[in-house]
């Protein structure tokens, strides 16, 4: 499969190019996205002709590219087929989405030639096999992100935000380099497959696990080194937000594993201990972010940061229970990880759509402006409804399939013989359920602010439905949820070889089993239903609708009421007023922000009230610090910048002392040559 | 050395006029180091490449390398007659050919000139222990010219005389060349001929300067500059 993805990302270059050389044209827009859809559509066919029929991968296929005599080997082995498809069906979806959507865009001749180039970039990486190449095309995938970051590039706070991932990318992309350097040895080969044939020592396999949970783990979103992401992810156009935040943290998770699950040797036990901690870490801090933030962009890039939490615990349990040998157990971990991303990968291109959707209709990305939008988008408000049930992890959908299998995992730690682990597995996993209540809050808060109640700004009173394009890119990955929702048992087999590959097990077969069950373990054990689900949701909940619009409909009575003097509530039954005293999105969020983040985030809230006699409003204001930024960017940045001030002297100094300094290091270079040698 | 040189005078003999001239080019270059007036300094300077050239010639004439003798006649042409004119025109036209030039501390100066010959020494020694005792003197003389050379740039304020410095490293520079066999004319070419174009940014830019500032002592250009320190 690996020339047909070359040819795809010779297709995306060639896109590149139209859109930068017919920057002006109207059309241009249509053939850059229409193009990069369909050839995205042709690369994930390819992947998954690969998984379904399970072709046995060819060697590595060589180009002469790259460094002389050396080259860029591809190759595509059952892992990079796996991510193929995430990548690719994201790559669909926002291709077709920005049809409809790229037309508002202000400066398109800024997105049209990194478009196409970005999603050429992100399957080069996956299909890379050597370290050179690899770690050429991750930062050929950073550099082309961060233009598009850039577009707006008029607000001050997206310049900042390209700053800060242009030099979180390149830390991470250091650590990655440092990881292959270790990995290839002095005069060792940077070919995977050389690498994979060499055995490494262990001290070798933990700095890499170490290097690479910095390095992959930047790019992911994993805390600490999350920074960049909350700020980038919202500043880009919404198509390229969620091909970042749907598509480009599972690239990283791809390098994560592929560093340490096939590269860095057999792992040790507390390597798994450190990624579920990691995970279990991120997961309820970027949840209690999500929950703390108005801007609906941001709150689904913190959202992001929780979901590749949980992906990272499914891989550190994969690690440990692969360290003690308990293949099967592993086999599963990693199946509910990949999964997982998978999932994400759907649901979240989805919300970042329904946002981009909102904000152009209404003007605002913040909730305490929106509201009502159910009644004016009333097509897409479904799929964001289905999506935001999915990222709650209710069941029937695919969200809670994928956390299922991961608690499925975790009560399996007890047959672990290590202490530390037996002891932190329990733990992550109550990190995991608060966080996956946490998350349903913030969903909840999410689509009731947005899109139920009242509007609460002129905008939102006057949105209007979004495009077909949009409204059809949402649909069919809300029907993709269902689906892998209904049918878990169809992508575990689907996942199978990749698990095959790298730890030896795979999940027992699913397909075949009657009402689509899927059994992780044993049957005895457990096992989940979702169609048995979906049909009793469904009929219980038509009944319940049934019964409330037959008896409780004609007796609702609505009439005119006291607005305590806000002027427009007595008229709130007229469409398209404004209210502005409902419950706001910080009012809902103040319990949890109570409870949770008075320690965390030093949340605080401060009631101003007025003067007696005064007659200017109370004033309230909520406010929190963000923990990690205080405790090591703060730090980092002061000693860099107090570096940087002392190395600054150095460029106004006279000619005469910089001869003098040149002069100086001559004499001395010689000295020491006369003294040592 | 070849053949050429061993019929009419020794091996030694000719290796030591070598270092003969050689050496004569360091103490011009200690010369330069006192002058406190300018064209005092030019004067040197011309002195210093007119030794070079005969010193090449001699190196021509040993090693029966025909070449080299174009790398004389540049030495002496340019440096000796073309270079120093023009210095001094460009003095007498800026007004500063009377200009005593403050040099401070002669006597430390020379003191660390003598230490650079000395390290240079010390350098060959170690660096090129198996090769023929006159040739790695020669080397050594050449390093020390040049060190000098970068030595008179560094301690100098005026202009003028830190272009005379820079010649003098290159009038260093072109003896390490010619000394060491095997070394392309291209080379001696291209570094004698990149020397002129320095000579002649470096001329323009003290007209410019000197049109802008009224002075060409380079402390003064110091704090025209946007901060001090």
């Amino acid at each position: 499969m690996t020339p047909v993805i070359l040819l795809c990302v010779l297709a995306w270059i060639v896109l590149g190019g139209a859109g930068a050389l017919c920057r002006t044209q109207k059309w241009s827009g249509a053939v850059v996205y229409g193009g990069s859809s369909m050839v995205a559509v042709v690369a994930l066919s390819a992947a998954l002709l690969q998984l379904a029929t399970g072709i046995s991968p060819r060697p590595s296929m060589v180009l002469p590219l790259g460094l002389p005599w050396v080259g860029m080997s591809f190759s595509t082995d059952t892992l990079s087929a796996s991510f193929l498809i995430i990548i690719n069906l994201g790559g669909v979806a926002a291709s077709l989405y920005a049809l409809g959507y790229g037309r508002h865009e202000r400066e398109p001749w800024r997105v049209l030639p990194f478009y196409p180039v970005f999603l050429a970039a992100m399957n080069l990486v996956l299909i890379a096999a050597d370290a050179y190449s690899f770690l050429i095309f991750w930062e050929f995938m950073s550099l082309t992100s961060w233009a598009l970051v850039m577009v707006h590039h008029g607000e001050a706070e997206t310049r900042t935000a390209g700053i800060v991932y242009l030099l979180m990318a390149s830390a991470g992309t250091l650590a990655l380099l440092l990881a292959f350097g270790l990995l290839a040895g002095a005069h060792g080969s940077y070919d995977f497959a050389a690498i994979r044939a060499t055995h490494q020592p262990s001290w070798i396999g933990d700095t890499v696990m170490f290097l690479a949970l910095i390095g992959a783990g930047s790019k992911a979103g994993l805390v600490p080194l999350h920074v960049w992401l909350p700020r980038a992810h919202p500043a880009a156009p919404s198509q390229v937000s969620a091909l970042m935040s749907g598509v480009m943290t599972k690239v990283a998770i791809y390098a994560f594993i592929r560093l340490v699950f096939d590269l860095a040797g057999p792992p040790a036990w507390w390597w798994g201990l450190i990624v579920l901690i990691t995970g279990g870490i991120a997961a309820v801090l970027g949840v209690l972010y999500a929950l703390m933030e108005e801007d609906i962009k941001t709150i689904l890039a913190y959202s992001t940061i929780e979901n590749i939490g949980l992906i990272f615990v499914g891989l550190g349990l994969a690690l440990a229970f692969k360290a003690d040998g308990l293949l099967a157990a592993a086999a599963l971990a990693f199946t509910a990880a990949l999964f997982h991303a998978f999932n994400h990968a759907l649901f979240k291109s989805t919300l970042f759509f329904g946002a981009g959707a909102v904000q152009h209709a209404t003007g605002s990305r913040l909730l305490s402006q929106l509201g009502g939008l159910i009644h004016r988008m009333k097509i897409s408000a479904v799929p964001m409804l289905v999506a935001a049930m999915a990222i709650s992890s209710l069941p029937p959908f695919n969200g809670f399939a994928s956390e299922w299998l991961i608690l499925q995992a975790i009560l399996l730690s007890p047959a672990m013989p290590q202490l530390g682990l037996k002891l932190a597995v329990p733990a992550v996993g109550a990190l995991l359920a608060l966080a996956a209540s946490l998350a349903a809050a913030c969903f909840v808060r999410f689509y009731g602010f947005a899109y139920l109640g009242k509007p609460r700004s002129v905008g939102a009173a006057e949105a209007q439905e979004t495009d077909g394009f949009s409204c059809t890119a949402m649909s069919g990955l809300a029907v993709l949820c269902l689906a892998a929702g209904l049918l878990p048992g169809f992508v575990i087999d689907l996942l199978a070889p990749a698990a095959q590959s790298l730890l030896g097990a795979h999940m027992p077969t699913q397909e075949g089993l009657s009402w689509l069950t899927i059994i992780p373990i044993s049957a005895s054990r457990s096992s989940y239903d979702p169609l048995l689900i979906f049909i009793f949701i469904t009929v219980s909940g038509s009944l319940a609708v049934l019964a409330l619009h037959r008896y409780g409909s004609h007796v609702v009575r609505r009439a005119p009421f006291w607005g305590c003097g806000y002027a427009g509530l007595e008229d709130e039954l007229s469409p398209g007023v404004v209210i502005g005293t409902q419950y706001s999105p910080s009012g809902f969020a103040q319990p949890i922000r109570r409870v949770f983040a008075n320690l965390v985030f030093q949340a605080r809230d401060k009631v101003t009230m007025p003067g007696p006699g005064e007659t200017v409003p109370a004033e309230f204001a909520s406010t929190w610090r963000d923990p990690v930024w205080a405790a090591v960017y703060t730090p980092l940045i002061s000693a860099i910048s107090r570096v940087a001030d002392c190395a600054n002297q150095l460029q106004y100094l006279t000619i005469r002392r910089y001869l003098g300094f040149v002069f100086i290091a001559l004499i001395a270079l010689l000295i020491w040559v006369a003294l040592w040698s | 050395m070849t053949n050429a040189m061993t019929s009419l005078i020794p091996a030694a003999t000719s290796l030591s006029i070598a270092n003969v001239l050689a050496g004569a080019l360091v103490l011009v270059s200690f010369m330069m180091m006192y002058q406190d007036r300018i064209s005092a300094v030019i004067n040197v300077l011309a002195l210093q490449a007119a030794i070079l050239g005969f010193a090449v010639i001699w190196q021509a004439y040993i090693q029966a390398a025909p070449e080299l003798y174009i790398t004389a006649a540049l030495a002496l042409g340019f440096k000796a007659v073309v270079i120093p004119l023009a210095l001094h025109r460009i003095v007498e036209k800026l007004g500063i050919h009377r200009e005593v030039e403050t040099v401070a501390g002669i006597s430390l100066t020379m003191l660390a000139g003598i230490g650079l010959v000395a390290l240079s020494i010390v350098v060959m020694l170690h660096t090129a222990a198996h090769a023929e005792a006159l040739a790695r003197e020669d080397v050594a003389l050449a390093l020390s010219v040049i060190l000098l050379g970068m030595l008179m740039m560094v301690t100098r304020r005026n202009a003028v005389s830190q272009i005379a410095g820079f010649m003098s490293l290159e009038n260093g520079l072109i003896l390490a060349a010619t000394g060491a066999q095997g070394m392309p004319l291209v080379v001696e070419i291209s570094v004698a001929f990149s020397v002129l174009i320095a000579f002649i940014v470096i001329g323009v830019f003290l007209f410019r300067i000197r049109e802008r500032f009224d002075t060409v002592d380079s402390t003064v250009l110091d704090a025209f500059r946007g901060r001090l320190r």
